[in-house]
């Protein structure tokens, strides 16, 4: 790389001035803010506030709330990440083999992904509102006995749904772009060596697949780890009984609704040490990811 | 083992494009067939077709006396060499190997045999655990022969295998590919726009031109009597001189020298053409004046422009006898004259 250098000392500095002002305002200071009240705990009053060290840590660590927390996301955000590529390396399989229209069924796919996560949530909540959703009403019809507000793993598979579609147009993109990128002429290697169908697609098309799918894998878990709150807050709210309340919303619960704020800042230290660990496996890995050559 | 048979095939794109417009030929068991043309001229595209790659619009492809026009690739029993290899770069060269008898239910040991047998033939042995990607471009081309020869097909077919690998390599691989193809007795359609790939590997020479055959013959059938005036520019290098009589002025026949009347085009290949001495009779005499010399090693090709214009190529051994800028006058033997009529075709 080369190395620009300014004529003028002052005006560099002033040109990044924005975005560290935005980095300071917007990500240090809240997260200086949530380190120090993570070792703050307030009195019952909120009259004044002391420091206890790692003992709002080593409360949440012994807490089966938050530990119910932990398995809640978990499994959501498996759920979700796994629902939203399955569906969307259908669709991006299914778009290779569109011969007419193939720009407008590929815009319409990614329609989804514009739509804001509370609206999508609501959406959903409409359709799958057990006194008023149209889709609710077909389920119990054909004897299902559809009650998220009540079942906590119906609560589940709907919040899963709803965060999985909205995902799905993001995931379908880079399918799309990563089956594109797979060399023809294998395809007719494999065509030749007598290989159809799923066999072909398991043996040929998925390995190749594999750095997309790696990628997106990491992008996914990390959506369903800090990007639904909107969807999981107007679908379900973390009901019923915290069966859907995921670490996120539960920082929020138990911040802004229990006023616990030593305890909620804790828990999102312990969530920003699971971004950067993230991040970290993602530079280590998907930036070098596997090219095959 | 297999004859191929190409009756009236044709090729038409859905936008109306006709990129091959009635080719008939065949290709008996055990021959070497290569297609040669330049770029665009469908010679990609027919063997495509043979392969199952690509539809056929009209006309029949028959392999082993069978029509396979509705055949998947894989049923025609056919393997193709790429161009780019298009190895499966997630597998390693023994599974890239195996990958086609494992989709037909080959018995393992016997895959596992046939692996050793071909990797020992290419000298690929090795390798067997390595990625492609670990592999050199002939070491890959390598692979890409395996993986076709494994099968034990009744054909080959190879679509410009040689094009990415540099100059010596090539010319090693070409006679490699020979000698295979020569010890299996399979039949092979080879495709190559490199005439001298074409002229040395083939058994017989197809010259394709604009989707359409211009000659079928064996390579020195298509060097000595080339039937068109394409075939004659394009097998042979430098390509053979083709003067308009009707551009008479340029040169001077001897008298008594018989032309047939309907000539339109004379034709002489560059070693044809000698410096005159003077002792020479019943020829013509051409002079020019040298425009470029190239030495290329044990020859050279000297560029020389006649009076009018025309760029003529001659080849003298060793280095040449004329310098730039020089004048000086050619002659050729008359038996090694080529008559063409107006419209291209040899007289």
């Amino acid at each position: 790389m080369q190395s620009v250098v300014f004529p003028n000392k002052i005006l560099p500095y002033f040109l990044v001035v924005p975005q560290i002002v935005l980095t300071v305002v917007f990500f240090f200071w809240p997260a200086g803010q949530a380190l120090y009240q993570s070792a703050m705990r307030e009195d019952p009053f909120g009259l004044q506030s002391g420091f206890v060290g790692l003992a709002n840590f080593r409360q949440i660590l012994a807490d089966p709330n938050y530990l119910h927390a932990v398995q809640v996301t978990v499994v959501f955000s498996v759920a979700t990440a796994v629902l939203s590529m399955a569906v969307a390396l259908i669709l991006a399989n299914a778009a290779d083999l569109v011969v007419r229209g193939k720009g407008l069924y590929r815009t319409m796919l990614i329609i989804p992904y514009a739509v804001a996560p509370a609206v999508a949530g609501m959406l959903w909540l409409f359709m799958f509102n057990p006194s008023m959703g149209t889709l609710a009403y077909l389920l119990r019809r054909n004897g299902i006995a559809w009650d998220p507000l009540l079942n906590g793993d119906q609560a589940m598979v709907l919040v899963v749904v709803a965060a999985a579609w909205k995902q799905i147009s993001y995931n379908f993109l880079f399918f799309v772009a990563g089956l594109q990128a797979i060399p023809k002429s294998l395809l007719e290697a494999a065509a030749i060596d007598g290989a159809r169908g799923s066999r072909r697609f398991w043996t040929i098309v998925f390995p190749l697949l594999a750095p997309t799918t790696f990628f997106l894998l990491v992008v996914n878990t990390v959506y369903a780890f800090f990007d639904t709150f909107g969807i999981i807050h107007s679908v379900t709210g973390g009901g019923p009984a915290k069966a859907t309340e995921t670490l996120v919303y539960k920082v929020y619960n138990d911040g802004f609704v229990n006023l616990n704020l030593g305890s909620s800042a804790a828990q999102s230290v312990v969530l920003m040490v699971i971004v950067i660990g993230l991040t970290a496996f993602q530079f280590r890995f998907v930036e070098r990811r596997v090219h095959y050559g | 083992m297999a004859n191929i048979g190409l009756k009236d095939v044709r090729k038409i794109y859905s936008g109306g494009v006709e990129a091959i417009k009635g080719v008939s030929l065949d290709i008996k068991d055990g021959e070497m067939i290569v297609l040669v043309g330049p770029s665009g001229c469908g010679k990609s595209t027919l063997l495509r077709m043979v392969a199952g790659l690509e539809s056929i619009s009209s006309g029949e492809v028959t392999i082993a006396d069978k029509r396979v026009n509705e055949l998947e690739p894989a049923e025609r029993d056919i393997a193709m060499v790429f161009q780019n290899y298009a190895l499966y770069p997630h597998m390693s060269v023994r599974q890239n190997l195996a990958y086609g008898l494992k989709n037909r239910n080959t018995p393992k040991d016997e895959i596992d045999s046939r692996i050793l047998e071909a990797a020992r033939a290419l000298e690929i042995e090795p390798f067997l655990d390595r990625k492609p990607r670990q592999l050199s471009g002939g070491q890959r081309q390598r692979v890409a022969m395996g993986r076709a020869i494994v099968r034990k097909p009744s054909v080959f077919l190879f679509d410009e295998p040689l094009s990415n690998l540099d100059a010596k390599l090539r010319v090693q691989m070409r006679v490699e590919i020979r000698r295979l193809q020569r010890a299996l007795a399979t039949t092979s359609i080879y495709v190559t726009h490199d005439q001298m790939e074409a002229m040395t590997l083939a058994d017989r020479l197809v010259v394709l031109n604009s989707g359409r055959i211009e000659q079928v013959g064996t390579p020195i059938e298509l060097y000595e009597k080339p039937a068109t005036t394409f075939v004659a520019t394009f097998i042979g290098s430098p390509s053979m001189n083709l003067m308009a009589l009707a551009k008479g002025a340029d040169w001077t026949i001897a008298p008594g020298l018989n032309i047939p009347a309907q000539t339109a085009t004379l034709g002489i290949r560059p070693e044809d053409l000698v410096v005159a001495d003077g002792s020479e009779q019943l020829s013509l005499r051409l002079s020019i004046e040298v425009a470029a010399v190239e030495l290329v090693g044990a020859e050279s090709y000297i560029h020389g422009l006649t009076a009018s214009g025309s760029s003529v190529v001659f080849r003298t051994a060793g280095r040449s006898a004329v310098e730039l800028g020089q004048r000086t006058t050619l002659t050729a033997d008359p038996r090694h004259f080529h008559f063409f009529k107006d419209d291209g075709t040899r007289l």
